[in-house]
């Protein structure tokens, strides 16, 4: 079983290829480049490294979002056209959960990956390890990071604050955390794409058709329409 | 089979420039085996326009799907095209990026080589799938982001001697729709219009400096905003018909002088008329009446469903652009102000 892992959808761009017990390599940049350039490019390098060819590939595993609806849309693109024309599954694994997998695997307590999404909003959600296991404690979304720190206040439990964004939103957590807030490393704000790949290793395929990105967000355009037709926003 | 027999040319043609998903096949640079175009007019007509959000999310949705489907038409596989086309530029960046990436991924995936395509070289190239190009030859693109000529001596090589200076054609329809209050897209609700109207508010035609091929459509715009407003402080009001019907005749006649100028100095063979606009009624019978009397020019215009954005044209642009030598590599990127004289 060989996996190739894809993730583009945020700053840092990463792919990662792994079997059954090793991680073959992996790729991981932090820059504000264009990743339509530069993911194909390294997808390409890392599997002819690695040895592999693109028909080895046995399952497509892609950063699903929450992010920039751009980016992710390239990984989305990449990764259904892969796998179909492959003809191997396509697993999405959300982009929050990425970053608690690696960050947050041998700490005690719960984890909250931050991604910034501007006017001190967050994407964010709320997981913990469970016996070896990342499970999810609170679903992904967006939310005031204030406000969100006003809803972790009530749990219980350390928590684990990691991201690349986390300056951007670090008083407002501890101010109101102090010292139940704990925050990573600059060495494990960067999702891990070889997480993604085993976060995607033991899940179903997905039909790769109808797989779109969870965007969170409404298009702006669609959300000022509904509001504008009385119509009333889910979720 | 015959030992020499020439093997045939296969390409795939991939299209996202706007808010058509559109994938198809093309034999031998000139005949269609399978073209598939997803359109998503109708969730754009509620915003008025397309909204290139929304038109992105689309595209993911569509992409994987039009392949599927545009194989299955023409009854090959991925194994056996010879190389992948698809639209560079110009576009709605995001748009373009679905179309780039999936090809990509194909263009890797299966080892097959990837051709960069400009989509007015696209429009143009819709020509050949009716009738094959004799040079030197003129194209007059008309279309919602475009109006230029273009000059071709020969194949895969493209001069632009003239282009809008301020909207597009196509734009100048929209906005005169709008000002009509006629739902979008507008362009063929004012040809309609134009039929049953007659040309009587002499509007101006913008020829711009002696010898320029240019063109600019917002002074008529202006001048149907204008006429309008004037009428309505007069508590007059303009039959909505001779407004189309002026407004159209002031476009079609400065697109189809200053081809009929540009034809004698550069002596062509042939004139194409490509882009969405193409499918205007008034303009076709007024080109066809126009070249009816120059025998020594040939006028072709394309049907409809290969005027407006379609992935044959892109296929069969990148036919000649693949025999060109013209390749990508993986990096190929999204280029939405991408210029047409770039892969001369
Ligand atoms: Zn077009």
């Amino acid at each position: 079983m060989t996996i190739l892992a894809i993730d583009t959808s945020n700053y840092p761009l990463g792919v990662a290829l792994i079997e059954e017990n090793q991680v073959l390599g992996e790729y991981i940049t932090n820059l504000k480049k264009n990743h339509s350039v530069r993911i194909m490019p390294a997808i390409q390098t890392l599997m002819k490294d690695c040895e592999r060819v693109p028909a080895q590939l046995s399952k497509i595993v892609v950063a699903k979002g929450p992010g920039s609806y751009t980016g992710v849309r390239i990984g989305v693109t990449i990764a259904k056209t892969l796998a179909w024309s492959l003809k191997i599954p396509l697993v999405g694994v959300s982009s929050i959960e990425i970053m608690a997998a690696g960050a947050g695997r041998y700490f005690d307590g719960y984890i909250s990956p931050l991604i910034d999404a501007r006017r001190g909003q967050v994407y964010t959600g709320l997981y913990e390890y469970q016996s070896g296991k990342l499970t999810t404690v609170k679903e992904d979304r967006l939310v005031l990071s204030v406000d969100w720190a006003a809803t972790l206040k009530e749990v219980n439990k350390p928590i684990l604050f990691v991201g690349n964004d986390l300056p951007l939103h670090q008083a407002a957590i501890e101010e109101t955390l102090s010292t139940q807030a704990v925050f990573a490393a600059i060495t494990e704000h960067n999702p891990r794409p070889s997480e993604l790949a085993l976060l995607g290793k033991d899940k179903q395929g997905e039909d790769i058709h109808s797989f779109v990105p969870n965007y969170i967000r409404l298009a702006e355009a669609e959300a000022k329409w509904l509001e504008a037709n009385g119509k009333i926003l889910k979720g | 089979m015959g030992e020499y027999m020439i093997k045939d040319q296969w390409i795939m043609g991939i299209e996202t420039s706007c808010d058509e998903t559109a994938v198809a096949i093309i034999k031998n640079g000139r005949e269609i085996a399978a073209n598939v175009v997803a359109s998503q007019i109708e969730s754009h007509k509620r915003f008025g326009g397309v909204v290139p959000e929304i038109a992105s999310r689309h595209h993911v949705e569509q992409m994987t799907i039009v392949i599927e489907e545009a194989l299955k038409e023409a009854d090959i596989t991925l194994s056996e095209l010879d190389a992948i086309a698809v639209t560079e530029g110009p576009g709605l960046v995001g748009a373009l990026l679905i179309g780039v990436n999936a090809a990509k991924a194909l263009a890797f995936a299966h080892n097959i080589p990837l051709v960069p395509v400009h989509h007015i070289a696209g429009h143009i190239y819709a020509n050949r799938l009716v009738k094959e190009l004799t040079f030197p030859l003129l194209s007059l693109v008309v279309s919602g982001g475009h109006t230029e000529l273009v000059y071709m001596k020969e194949q895969g090589h493209f001069e632009v001697i003239g282009e809008t200076r301020d909207d597009a054609a196509g734009e100048a329809y929209d906005k005169v729709a709008r000002t009509l209050k006629l739902p979008y897209p507008g362009g063929p609700h004012i040809d309609r219009l134009a039929q049953e109207g007659s040309d009587t508010l002499n509007l101006p035609r913008a020829w711009l400096e002696e010898g320029s091929y240019d063109f600019s459509f917002s002074g008529l715009k202006s001048a149907v905003i204008n006429t309008v407003h004037n009428a309505e402080q007069r508590g007059e009001t303009i039959a909505p018909e001779d407004l189309a019907a002026s407004f159209q005749e002031s476009v079609i006649e400065v697109l189809v002088k200053k081809t009929v100028k540009a034809t004698e100095e550069y002596k062509v063979k042939q004139v194409l008329l490509a882009g969405g606009v193409a499918a205007n009624k008034g303009l076709r019978r007024e080109l066809e009446k126009t070249f009816s009397t120059k025998a020594d020019i040939d006028l072709v215009i394309p049907p409809l469903n290969l005027c407006t954005d379609n992935a044959a044209m892109i296929a069969a642009a990148g036919s000649i652009m693949f025999d060109k030598g013209v390749r990508a590599d993986l990096s190929l990127n999204a280029n939405p102000g991408l210029d047409i004289e770039l892969y001369n």
